[in-house]
């Protein structure tokens, strides 16, 4: 039988380059309005985080990438980008 | 005919769908449940609007994998009319029924009001009870509406007449002004490449009755009736013959065409 490790993915997804983005338009303006001047590019994405089992690193990566893929992000307008990480005890 | 109007979990259109198509054409229509696995016996499928899976991630991106969703790409598959109107328009997008993908408005607003839509294809199964450049009124009620897609689908559903309805002035001028979501091109409805599958964000189903002081949606149902029942006038042209076509009178269907 194949020992399976738990492991743990830190999703990011942000709108792709290019894409209008109006939260982070509406977040730019209101940091400016607290006096940020300084701040430009404000983009506004979604943070997923997700434990699985997996026998190995590569499966575990190529199962995280194909979540993405097909549920996650979607590809027309957004990109994702993820860590893996062995899951430490019970976390 | 008979209808199916699909009801996800968080659909909330589903009656006043179920209500235009049963009580004001007078059509047999029945619900069908999202765990439903057969669309069998319908000749037309609505997937109505609401916030199904509370919008979730994305809305529509939960909706789209139900297992009635299988059912519904092969009733598209095989040729037969389905329109999505406001989420339903979301879910086919997140299906990959229909092209691109729709971000939040870009003035952040939930808009609900009426807006004026050009009829830019009025031979589709879903407008041939329209004239072409006709100026209907329909109410939207959405935050999510702005419609995006990467430019050569854009310019492949402009080619092909696949832009069915453009946000418009009242005169029929597409404006800035007149688009209320930030939707690339002013478009608020689309159809596949096959013609018989429409996502569109403007909800005929609630202006289709004098009682309720509108009636430019009803068309829109009256037209997939003439469409399976064969009475038609005009029929969608499928896209190779669109494009021969735009190639004998060039300028006509072009985002810039604004009459």
């Amino acid at each position: 039988m194949t020992t399976m490790t738990a492991w743990k993915a830190r999703v990011y997804v942000t709108l792709k380059h290019g894409v209008l983005d109006p939260q982070g338009r509406a977040v730019e303006n209101a940091l400016k309005v607290l006096g940020f001047d300084e701040v430009g590019d404000v983009r506004v994405g979604k943070y997923v985080e997700l434990g699985l089992a997996a026998p190995d690193r590569e499966t575990a990566l190529a199962r995280v990438e194909e979540m993405c893929r097909r549920l996650l992000a979607n590809p027309v307008i957004e990109q994702s980008r993820f860590d893996l990480t062995e899951a430490q005890g019970d976390s | 005919m008979r209808w199916a109007v699909v009801v996800f979990p968080g659909t909330n259109c589903e009656l006043d769908c179920h209500h235009v198509v049963a009580d004001v054409l007078g059509q047999p229509a029945d619900f069908v449940w999202h765990k439903d696995t057969s669309l069998d016996g319908f000749d037309a499928v609505v997937l109505p609007g609401g916030f199904s899976y509370g919008d979730y991630l994305r809305t529509g991106a939960i909706a789209r994998f139900s297992p009635i969703m299988g059912a519904v790409e092969e009733f598209a598959a095989a040729g037969r009319p389905v329109i999505g109107i406001c989420n339903g328009f979301q879910i086919l997008l997140e299906a990959g029924l229909l092209p691109g993908a729709m971000r939040r408005n870009d003035n952040l607003k939930f808009r609900c009001h009426d807006v004026h839509l050009r009829v830019e294809n009025a031979a589709t199964p879903f407008t041939n009870r329209c004239r072409p450049g006709q100026v209907l009124r329909i109410p939207i009620k959405h935050g999510e509406g702005n419609y995006h897609a990467d430019r050569a689908t854009l310019e492949e559903l402009e080619r092909n007449g696949r832009v069915v309805f453009r946000y418009v002035a009242p005169d029929g001028a597409v404006t800035p002004a007149a688009n209320p979501n930030g939707s690339l091109n002013n478009i608020a409805g689309i159809i596949n490449e096959r013609g018989n599958v429409l996502g569109m964000m403007p909800h005929p189903e609630i202006a289709a009755e004098r009682l309720l002081g509108m009636e430019d949606g009803r068309p829109i149902f009256e037209s997939i009736v003439a469409y399976v029942e064969g009475t038609a006038g005009a029929r969608w042209v499928p896209a190779a013959a669109a494009r021969a076509r735009s190639r004998e009178t060039p300028g006509k269907g072009g985002a810039a065409d604004g009459r």
